[in-house]
């Protein structure tokens, strides 16, 4: 990256931005290359199918003209095997009341939907997102605040950006040793409080009315960094001319921010915004290791698992699993519908 | 060509893998089985640290000298309830001998497991039968056993003043009380790790009343979390201790195997647990560098007029695959293992065979004149209803959920009071009993 002094290039980072907004302005899927680009091994390989139906022999002529098929059926085989085959299995036994060893018995329907929306138990714990849908919110704010920052020729900017990512890099498992031992009484935090003379710290993890704070805070920290990286390469791919007009015309940094970077990365933050939905909605790992769903702070995923492991309803789980996919599917259909990705023009 | 052939090739395993997939466990057993004890067959076990420090290799090898034609392997596995739990759905993937894994179902047995005989027929040898009978067939027998109860610190607990082991409640919430005043946590709850909330608990139904059919009524009763019943008792006395701030200040940041030389060292005065404990916490005493006498066992603190109770019952189980190919030679290895290999006398178990003595550390019970009860078998067709009931009601009285929500209240930081909760607890219960028992 040799970005660093020179202020905003329109190349360095852009490569990570091809690899997230994979959507063009009509949804459709962007390679590399461009939307024109993948037609052309197919155009080239059916003409020289064509060609092979000219000069070989009739099963030289068939497999030539399978051959593209058979090199995608590898691809599709095992995306159907391993993704496609789980969730169709996933569906059927939602109306089952399969335990999960053995034959499924018993076709029960839509019973255990029903159980999902009745049964007061279940739904409630969507309460405990909240926590991390506004830690998401706080977590892009930082985000887009450091990327903006760090956009702009900064001293020991390559430092700064490799700190704030850095969190995202780390196994979650490790982080959540990592922060249980932080939280512990006495502990890490405990200690640095302690020097600013907080002698008497709550118990972050067990007291039921923190511990919700503490692992969304958790959590903030360690997708800061993700979130970073993609608006800072957002902000990178924004021509450098823009800016350099916006000087002359003697607009400041905050009239850059409004006026260039924010309309600039619109798309990015929308897509951020559906990651921190369908994020605060299915959290799992943090909660899940660091206090194991007990204390109030049990996610959805986490009592799915519950639900399947320890209450052995595997029928049941997988239907509340259904339905964690149909909320997310819904809440993106209505944020795509609430803010439509226009074409962004900042000319 | 070459291309095409793997393609044919990949396609076959996907088929293969549907066709798998879509027939797992309904698989027939009875592969060719010549009857004779010779082969070589698998055993799996949890017991790593006999695999490492090679106590399996000392077993076979005396194995071998009565039955030279057999050759055992040994796969010792960590994670083994989760790991075996998956392998049951490949025939011939759950080895030739196992430890029945405690998420099997008693209906499931016969689909996985090959049937060891009569359990009346066998009940004049062997202890334990009990949860691993099915319609009057036995699929498993103990490897050993265990009394449950509480592990206490005799030190921390003669510095506190406490002279009687306490046969009540009261006094032993008294005995807690006097703990905590040497600063020593009382009653450790190991909350965080979560399983030693569950069945070393619910293991001790039965011992309160003194009723070896104290789960089955459980599995009947609508509102078991009333006075008198056993899960009760056990559970009003996690919530007091609790409650009256007897138990470890931050319960989410317990650590079990810290716990056992904090338990040595005495920073920690009892921790409800079964006998398979004591040897654990002997030499975590030793590593400490303390007696090994600190550690005592006590069985759970109430009386029927006076009588104590101590419930034990099997370890894990020892089953035959049914679709073993060598089930002379796996029968064999389990009969060794049981009556000869000595392994209950050197891991201080009960041995499931009746004839066998006590093992040592459970001595102070005979001494003090504790009745042990032995849960009996569940009525023909009802073996699963007490963990299904669970299942269904969603109160895992196998698991750790239940109980740490109960400890939340009792500490303030949920919701209600131990009158809600149990009311709560009979509620659901009550819904899945009167589904399941009629």
């Amino acid at each position: 990256m040799s970005v660093s002094t020179t202020g905003p290039d329109p190349v360095g980072l852009s490569g990570p931005l091809h690899g997230v907004a994979v959507l063009d302005e009509r949804g459709r899927p962007r390679g590399p290359g461009g939307p024109g680009a993948p037609g052309g091994p197919g155009r080239s390989q059916r003409r020289a199918a064509r060609r092979g139906r000219r000069e070989g022999p009739a099963g030289r002529r068939v497999l030539s003209r399978l051959t593209p098929y058979l090199f995608v059926s590898a691809a599709v085989g095992l995306l159907l095997l391993l993704t496609y085959l789980p969730a169709a299995n996933m569906l059927w036994y939602s109306i089952t009341d399969w335990n999960g060893l053995g034959p499924v018995e018993n076709v029960v329907g839509l019973d255990n939907y029903v159980e999902v929306f009745t049964n007061p138990r279940i739904l409630s714990v969507f309460g405990v997102s909240l926590y991390y849908f506004v830690g998401a919110f706080l977590q892009m704010a930082l985000a887009l605040y450091f990327a903006t920052l760090l956009s702009f020729s900064t001293r020991f900017s390559n430092f700064f950006r490799g700190v704030i990512f850095f969190p995202y890099l780390i196994n979650g498992v490790a982080i959540g040793f990592v922060f249980l031992y932080l939280f512990q009484p006495g502990g890490t935090l405990d200690t640095v409080l302690g020097w600013f003379g907080m002698t008497d710290p709550p118990q972050w993890l067990g007291d039921a009315d923190i511990a919700n704070y503490s692992l969304a805070g958790t959590s903030v920290w360690r997708y800061t960094g993700l979130n970073f990286v993609l608006f800072l390469g957002a902000i990178q791919s924004i021509p450098n001319d823009l800016y350099e007009a916006a000087e002359l015309d003697g607009a400041s940094r905050w009239q850059q921010f409004t006026n260039i970077i924010f309309p600039g990365i619109r798309r990015i933050i929308g897509l951020s915004f559906i990651l921190a939905v369908s994020g605060s909605l299915s959290v799992f790992e943090i909660p899940f290791i660091m206090t194991g769903g007990a204390n109030g702070t049990a996610t959805f995923v986490i009592q799915t698992l519950q639900t399947a492991f320890s209450y052995r309803q595997v029928g049941l789980a997988s239907a509340m699993a259904v339905v964690l996919l149909a909320i997310v599917l819904v809440v993106t259909w209505i944020q795509r519908k609430l803010f439509p990705d226009e074409k962004v023009d900042l000319t | 060509m070459a291309s095409r052939k793997a393609i044919v090739g990949l396609a076959a395993v996907a088929a293969a893998t549907l066709l798998l997939t879509s027939c797992t466990a309904s698989g027939s057993g009875d592969s060719g089985d010549s009857g004779e004890v010779a082969g070589d067959i698998t055993f799996l076990t949890n017991r790593t640290d006999l695999q490492t420090d090679g106590t399996w290799d000392e077993y076979i090898a005396e194995f071998q000298k009565e039955y030279p034609d057999v050759d055992v392997k040994v796969e010792a596995i960590t994670n083994y309830e989760d790991d075996v739990k998956t392998r049951l759905s490949t025939p011939n993937g759950y080895g030739d001998v196992l430890l029945i894994p405690n998420s099997v179902k008693p209906s499931q047995y016969p689909d996985f497991f090959e049937a060891l005989g009569d359990a009346d027929d066998l009940a004049d040898t062997y202890r334990f039968l009990a949860p691993k009978t099915v319609d009057g067939v036995q699929y498993g027998i103990a490897l050993g056993g265990n009394a449950n109860g509480v592990l206490y610190n005799t030190e921390v607990f003669a510095d506190a003043g406490v002279a009687e082991v306490p046969i009540t409640e009261d006094d032993f919430l008294a005995a807690l009380e006097a703990v905590k005043a040497t600063g020593a946590v009382p009653l450790y709850t190991n909350y965080k790790d979560g399983w030693p909330l569950g069945g070393q608990w619910t293991n001790i139904v039965g011992a309160v009343t003194g009723d070896p059919d104290a789960q089955t009524a459980m599995a009947h009763d609508e509102e078991p979390w009333t006075e008198g019943t056993d899960i009760y008792a056990l559970d009003s006395l996690l919530f007091d201790a609790v409650h009256e701030g007897l138990t470890e200040e931050d319960p989410l940041t317990t650590n079990w195997e810290q716990s056992k030389g904090d338990f040595a060292t005495g920073e920690i005065g009892s921790m409800v647990l079964g006998s398979w404990a004591i040897s654990q916490f002997q030499a975590a005493a030793e590593d400490a560098g303390v007696s090994k006498d600190v550690v005592g066992f006590m069985p759970f603190p109430t009386n029927v007029g006076g009588q104590q109770y101590a419930t034990i019952a099997g370890d894990y189980f020892l089953g035959v695959n049914r679709n073993s190919g060598n089930k002379a030679a796996a029968k064999a290895w389990i009969d060794w293992l049981i009556e000869e290999s000595g392994f209950t006398d050197a891991q201080g178990m009960i041995s499931a065979v009746k004839s066998a003595p006590l093992p040592e550390n459970l001595g102070t019970l005979e001494e003090r004149g504790v009745e042990l009860v032995e849960l009996s078998a569940a009525p023909a067709g009802e073996e699963s209803l007490f963990s299904d009931t669970a299942d269904l009601s969603q109160v895992d009285v196998w698991g750790n959920i239940y109980r740490q929500k109960l400890i939340d209240i009792a500490r303030g930081e949920a919701d209600g009071d131990k009158e809600s909760y149990f009311a709560q607890l009979n509620e659901q219960w009550g819904s899945a009993v009167s589904e399941l028992a009629g």
